[in-house]
């Protein structure tokens, strides 16, 4: 499940702060296991008001896929009214921004989770499913024989839970490392407080991921971009283990956009030898109406491997996160099948154990999308010269 | 795959993009810069101060090769000077010796010929006076004996006497 690649390199932390370390990430795994016991109440309520219908496995594999799609209100926990009936949803809302032959804003409370059909300049939209479609001033959803809904889906550009999350850890990151920087001006080059687990993160990097890869000389105009996306992708994988329950990495549309950056800086910046061995790749070792034969297939080949490699990349970290996510939710929602003195805890010491691995994979996935774009970049920025120094180390890391 | 394109959301790939761009935009400036050249800097000034240490310690061990060669040269002139101190002060006794020694002699030869002239004038002093003493009582017994005229006849015929014609 995980692309695994060598993590003992990783492992920077001295004694000590390993020690402290495993505290805070206890602490916050017993959260993390907290929250979910708490999501999975307001499961088994939705289950009480709606019996008959669903059965609870169907009730948790549906909160499980609302997890882990975007949404367009920040919900923390929901519950029910047992003398009404009514939910009560506790959070809060985020702007809906529409381009439908025109802009349409609006707060996404005016959805009411869904069971609100809103008038905006003449046009109506309907919350299904976390996705906004046209209707019909009643609201009717058509279906296809498939039960999807036929409705059309106007350009929605919404402040979503994850563009908040993003927000957020962009935020986190300018304010952590503008303020490590700041410290660096002020005491003379050496780090303080925070900055001193950071700084050895940010090193390794350099050394172990820029230079290794792309070589003495290249790599520095690439070192903003290899730092911020690892430490984004890092943020926001902790964050999806928060209570807040975002799965901001484990969305595909973000992991895409991730690659495509990765793919233009490597098209952008890739040199004449770069190009020439995708083009050419035996070089003037062999006469033209030799390649010609072999080139039918090897160029299509390496131009397909222009594309595959950011492609693996996106899929890579959204598999992981998703599956991440998903085992963990499921451990968790199979306390609530068992509801017996064994099962509970059983699945309860399970998922504590896969919360662990989640931290884990949370570092190493940020570390594996920063390990193997620097390695696109070494082959963009490679020249000839450089090539025969550095063949032997690249084979050596993939 | 069906899935994967439907839960594809377009507006959170538009905010990724901007947000992300932003945000690397920023932290170059204001975060990674800073840092990275504040930790370059700290880097080579480790590195220079590693390698002034290094010269030191060199200069150093250059000195301390250089007092160690003064000390010896210093060590080497006293050994030679008092050598040469040695040598003078065995020449000046030997010669001090040889120049009592000529001058001793010269003294003992001179007091030889002294006493060497001297003894001679004593002698030639007391030759005179025997000559003289001796011509005075040769005059004496002659006048003596030639008052006696008969004793002279006497010994004149004593010595004819004995010289006989041979």
């Amino acid at each position: 499940m995980y692309f695994c690649t060598d993590f003992k390199d990783t492992v920077i932390c001295s004694k000590m702060q390993r020690k402290t370390l495993v505290r805070i990430l206890s602490v916050l795994l017993f959260i993390v296991s907290f929250s979910g016991v708490a999501q999975d109440e307001h499961v088994e309520e939705a289950k009480e008001v709606l019996p008959g219908n669903k059965t609870k496995k169907e009730e948790i594999k549906e909160f499980i896929n609302h997890h882990l799609m975007d949404s367009h209100d920040f919900n923390f926990f929901g519950s029910t009214d047992e003398e009404t009936g009514e939910t009560h949803h506790y959070g809060f809302p985020l702007p809906v921004i529409i381009w439908d032959g025109g802009l349409h804003t609006f707060m996404s409370s005016k959805f009411h989770h869904g069971e609100d059909v809103v008038e905006s300049n003449g046009n109506y939209y309907k919350l299904y499913h976390s996705k906004i479609y046209k209707t019909n001033a009643e609201g009717t959803i058509n279906y296809d024989e498939k039960h999807h809904p036929t409705n059309v889906r106007p350009l929605d550009l919404s402040i979503t839970k994850s563009v908040v999350m993003m927000l957020v850890t962009g935020l986190l990151l300018i304010w952590l490392f503008s303020s490590l920087a700041k410290s660096y001006a002020k005491n003379g080059s050496i780090p303080r407080g925070i900055g001193r687990f950071f700084e050895p993160i940010v090193l390794y990097i350099r050394d172990d991921i820029a230079i290794a890869n792309i070589g003495e000389n290249k790599y520095k105009k690439y070192m903003p971009f290899l730092l911020t996306v690892f430490f984004f992708i890092w943020f926001l994988n902790m964050f999806g283990l928060t209570p807040l329950g975002v799965n901001v990495t484990g969305n595909i549309a973000v992991t895409t956009a991730l690659a495509i950056i990765v793919f233009l800086i490597t098209t952008f910046t890739g040199t004449k030898d770069y190009w020439k061995h995708i083009f050419d790749p035996l070089g003037d070792g062999m006469p033209w109406y030799g390649k010609i034969l072999i080139y039918i297939i090897l160029v299509p080949i390496e131009i397909l491997g222009l594309f595959i490699k950011p492609f693996a990349l996106l899929i890579r970290l959204y598999a992981n996160m998703t599956a991440g996510h998903v085992v963990l939710m499921s451990l968790i929602g199979l306390i609530f099948i068992f509801k017996s003195w064994i099962g509970g805890p059983l699945s309860f010491g399970l998922s504590f154990a896969i919360s662990l691995i989640e931290l884990l994979v949370a570092l190493l996935q940020a570390y594996i999308f920063t390990m193997l774009a620097a390695l696109y970049f070494g082959f963009a920025s490679e020249t000839h010269a450089e090539h025969e120094a550095h063949g032997e180390g690249e084979i050596q890391h993939l | 795959m069906e899935k994967l394109i439907n839960d594809f959301s377009f507006g959170l790939f538009f905010w990724q993009i901007i947000i992300f761009v932003l945000l690397l935009l920023l932290l170059r400036k204001f975060a990674w810069k800073p840092i990275l050249n504040a930790v370059n800097d700290r880097e080579e000034g480790i590195k220079n101060a590693l390698d002034s240490a290094e010269k030191a310690k060199l200069e150093m061990q250059n000195l301390q090769a250089d007092n160690e060669k003064l000390l010896q040269e210093a060590r080497a002139e006293r050994e030679m000077m008092m050598k040469e101190a040695r040598e003078i002060k065995a020449k000046m006794i030997s010669d001090a010796k040889e120049e009592a020694k000529t001058e001793g002699d010269k003294m003992v030869a001179h007091a030889q010929a002294a006493i060497e002239s001297e003894k001679k004038s004593a002698i030639a002093e007391l030759k005179q006076q025997v000559a003289s003493l001796s011509l005075e009582i040769a005059e004496k017994v002659v006048k003596h004996e030639l008052s006696d005229k008969d004793k002279q006849l006497k010994l004149v015929d004593e010595m004819l006497g004995d010289a006989k014609l041979n």
